[in-house]
């Protein structure tokens, strides 16, 4: 019962905001515009937070995926207008965003390798190549951007009414859920980080999993840099700056364990829906965004003091 | 002034009367009167298992007794909290020393008792510094005060335990296995230690497995086995065969399930095994159908040579052959694809992922096994799982409950099923009965049984002496690395077992 309470919390979170800002906000915030609106917002957050979710699953941290996107958009740009110039064709344009993906994908490989094979904390790993991606992106171009002002697909693009990135997302999300529940790959993520030691003591190749699931958050990463630079038809050196804390905190919010073995891809998705909405919320009812900050905040302790109860009060029902 | 009274309580430093404990199902301590004399050196020696840590733990305050009372110099006292058995005098020397790594001999034998300096919240080192130094002065010991901790010998680490102990006006000093990590020239320095400790009137409860040490050393001995004290006396009175009898000797009633199974051919051979783990050298076979049990004190090597034949400790010589092929193996992957299992010895830090479902520990290694190399099918998983269980008679609420839901004895059985689903070949099952209760442990006998009844290789690593003789074919011996011991069985007792784990050879 508890666990049922326990996983439908954040859920129930969710519904009740929605709710309220109907009743408060009928006009402003309950229409399909506004909706898909707070959709493609999300969707960049979410993408990387179903690559978070594994990472935390695995008893693991990944600070460094803000950087991480705003290095992609760079040098995604970067090579569209190196192959396209001022004017690039669509191939061009394709060729920009593999080389984002592929660059998110190296980046994810870097993190994983040296958090296995140098043993090192992902925590520090992670703090130590934010920097040095952000650091590449401000050495790049002088701090300045790349603009792509013909970059407009990923971004403003639709199929059948759906905005392009919207699709992309929940494409993701089906196949992370999908992955996480009936796969090896998937289950060994969950043992890894319930009890490393004993994962490798039954014969997981500890190492090659986490390796992969860095890499695949730097995949997803990637995808996330070129919808956002497409979006902005630019690419910042500034993007993505703080971006890992919501990140991480739409992830906790979603019910995951940041000491590892517990998380769900839906849960992730519903702490970043939860916090977008609030965003949006604010912003309908006119809360200035510094207020936001505050708000966002309490609802991360908030939610997870009361899993936090919701555990404990599990544990007395057991040994009572 | 009663002389007699005045006597007894200044002879005796410390009386434990009727103390008792229970963890759980295991009851690890039941009645023990212990009475230690001031200024002796005082033995406390049994089996693994036997209470000795327990009991010296309550004396320290670590865990409170469910019943008795603990008289120091008299005065009953009853510690809720190491402070306060600290405060009264008691120190214990753990096996794992506790010091502070980065500081100095000095800023350690002071720790939490640091002199004032001159201004506020400061500390007069240079006072800490010269007072360690006398104390060290008084009682011969040659250390520097100045010296960084983690720059010391393990033997150097002790003696700064033992000024720590010494500075806090500590009339009763515990050590527990003083020894069992000192070179031959350390350990000797260590016996003038306690001697000089013992000249001073100061009070030594001394916990060894070596027993030639505590013939040596000790004024008296108190002998700890299942939990009670059975025997206290004087140590001149006994010798060495004489106390592991005492350790060992209890009856073997018919608690283990019988096996009729006759042993094929050698299904594993194991030739010079060494490990920079702590292996030097072990030699081998085990046929199909046999359970061949593996004797040694803590720190033999048993547990490491389970470690080197399963992959996780590098090999740095021996060859293992299985079924007349020589293996390979560097990985427990690769081990368990050459099927060979090893239930650790800690089920809780290496064998289970306590927080996921019972299914999902018991298919861990076997997913591509059972035809799930890619994608998991559920339902298949749970029918798979089911079966097993019903197997090893698994007791829960479902396949998906999670392990740390079950008690002791079914986590167990989570790891056997998972090593039965493996259809393993060669099973090294290391302490498969720790803290686990008299039921569940007779389950995990027949379980043993079965196995070999099915023709399996099982190498059965225990502490427990009567469930090894009870329940093996042959008794390999470990110490110190080496295996002293290729016993039948049914031609050998506990005495010789016990012999040969402790007792160098002349």
């Amino acid at each position: 019962m508890n666990k049922l309470i326990r996983q439908f919390l954040p859920f129930a979170t969710l519904t009740l905001i929605v709710c309220v800002l109907s009743a408060l906000e009928p006009d402003k915030f309950l229409n399909t515009e506004n909706f898909l609106n707070v959709l493609r917002r999300a969707s960049v957050n979410g993408i990387i937070g179903v690559g978070m979710t594994a990472v935390i699953i695995s008893a693991g941290i990944d600070l460094s995926v803000g950087s991480m996107l705003a290095l992609c958009g760079m040098l995604g740009a970067f090579a569209i207008i190196k192959v396209g110039g001022s004017e690039p064709t669509p191939m061009a344009m394709a060729l920009g965003t593999l080389v984002g993906l592929l660059m998110g994908t190296l980046c994810g490989l870097f993190n994983g390798v040296l958090i296995t094979k140098l043993k090192l904390p992902p925590f520090i790993v992670t703090l130590g190549s934010m920097g040095i991606f952000r650091g590449i992106c401000y050495v790049m171009n002088d701090g300045q951007p790349y603009n792509v002002p013909s970059y407009r697909y990923l971004g403003s693009g639709d199929v059948a009414g759906i905005p392009i990135s919207i699709v992309i997302f929940v494409v993701i999300v089906a196949v992370a859920i999908f992955a996480l529940r009936y796969t090896r790959f998937g289950r060994y993520i969950y043992a890894v980080g319930s009890n490393r030691e004993a994962a490798f003591h039954a014969g997981v190749n500890v190492d090659r999993v986490l390796i992969w699931i860095y890499t695949l958050t730097g995949l997803m990463t990637g995808i996330a840099a070129m919808i956002a630079t497409s979006r902005t038809i630019s690419a910042q050196p500034t993007a993505g700056q703080m971006l890992e804390l919501d990140i991480i905190a739409a992830v906790v919010i979603g019910g995951a364990s940041l000491s590892g073995g517990r998380g769900t891809i839906t849960g992730t998705i519903i702490g970043t829906l939860l916090i977008y909405f609030l965003r949006n919320g604010c912003t309908l009812l006119g809360v200035s965004t510094n207020v936001q900050f505050i708000v966002i905040g309490a609802i991360i302790i908030i939610a997870v003091a009361l899993d936090q109860l919701a555990r404990s009060q599990a544990s007395v029902t057991k040994t009572g | 002034m009663d002389p007699v009274t005045n006597a007894s309580s200044e002879t005796v430093a410390l009386r434990m009367t009727g103390i008792s404990k229970r963890f759980g199902p295991v009851q690890a301590l039941l009645d023990v009167n212990l009475t230690v004399r001031t200024g002796t050196v005082h033995a406390l020696v049994g089996e693994n298992g036997a209470g000795k840590s327990t009991l010296m733990k309550i004396l320290a305050g670590v865990h409170q007794p469910d019943g008795g009372a603990i008289e120091i110099r008299g005065n009953v006292r009853a510690f809720q909290r190491p402070a306060e058995a600290l405060a009264a005098g008691i120190s214990m020397i753990y096996q794992e020393l506790d010091l502070a790594e980065d500081l100095t001999v000095a800023a350690n034998v002071f720790l939490g008792m640091e002199p004032r300096g001159k201004l506020p919240c400061t500390v007069d080192h240079r006072q800490a510094e010269r007072r360690t130094a006398e104390l060290a002065r008084q009682y011969d010991f040659d250390i520097d005060a100045n010296a960084v901790v983690g720059d010391l010998s393990t033997g150097d680490c002790q003696i700064v335990e033992i000024l720590k102990a010494l500075m806090r006006h500590s009339s009763i000093i515990v050590m527990d296995e003083p020894t069992s990590s000192l070179s031959e020239s350390e350990a000797t320095r260590l016996f003038e230690v306690v001697r000089a400790l013992r000249r001073r009137g100061i009070t030594i409860i001394y916990i060894s497995h070596r027993l030639e040490e505590i013939v040596d050393l000790a004024d008296e001995i108190s002998i700890l086995r299942d939990g009670q004290l059975v025997h206290t006396d004087v140590m001149a009175r006994l010798d060495i065969p004489q106390i592991v009898h005492h350790m060992v000797g209890r009856q073997l009633k018919d608690f283990f399930p019988a096996r009729d199974v006759t042993p094929g051919e050698t299904l594993v051979s194991v030739r010079d095994l060494a490990s920079d783990n702590g292996v030097r050298q072990a030699t081998f076979e085990i046929r199909r159908g046999e359970i061949v049990g593996m004797a040694g004190l803590v720190g033999a090597g048993r547990t490491q040579v389970a470690r080197a034949l399963f992959g996780l400790d590098p090999k740095t010589s021996g060859t293992v052959v299985l079924e007349g092929r020589s293996l390979r193996i560097e990985t427990p992957a690769q081990a368990i694809a050459e099927r060979i299992a090893y239930l650790t010895e800690d089920r809780k830090r290496t064998g289970l992922c306590l927080g996921l479902a019972c299914s999902w520990n018991i298919t861990l290694p076997n997913l591509e096994a059972i035809g799930m190399k890619h994608w998991i099918r559920p339902a298949r998983e749970t029918r798979i799982v089911e079966q097993i269980a019903q197997r090893v008679s698994m007791r829960w609420a479902g396949p998906q409950m999670p392990v740390d839901s079950l008690s002791g004895g079914n986590q167990q059985k989570v790891l056997i099923a998972r090593w039965v689903l493996a259809e393993s070949k060669f099973l090294i099952f290391d302490e498969p009965t720790r803290g686990i209760d008299v039921g569940a442990k007779k389950e995990v006998y027949t379980l043993l049984n079965q196995l070999a009844e099915q023709g399996k290789a099982i190498l059965f690593i225990s502490s427990e002496l009567p469930e090894l003789l009870g329940m093996t074919d042959r008794i390999l011996v470990m110490r110190r690395g080496r295996l002293v011991g290729d016993l039948v069985t049914k031609d050998t007792d506990q005495e010789q077992v016990m012999h040969l784990a402790a007792v160098e050879s002349n």
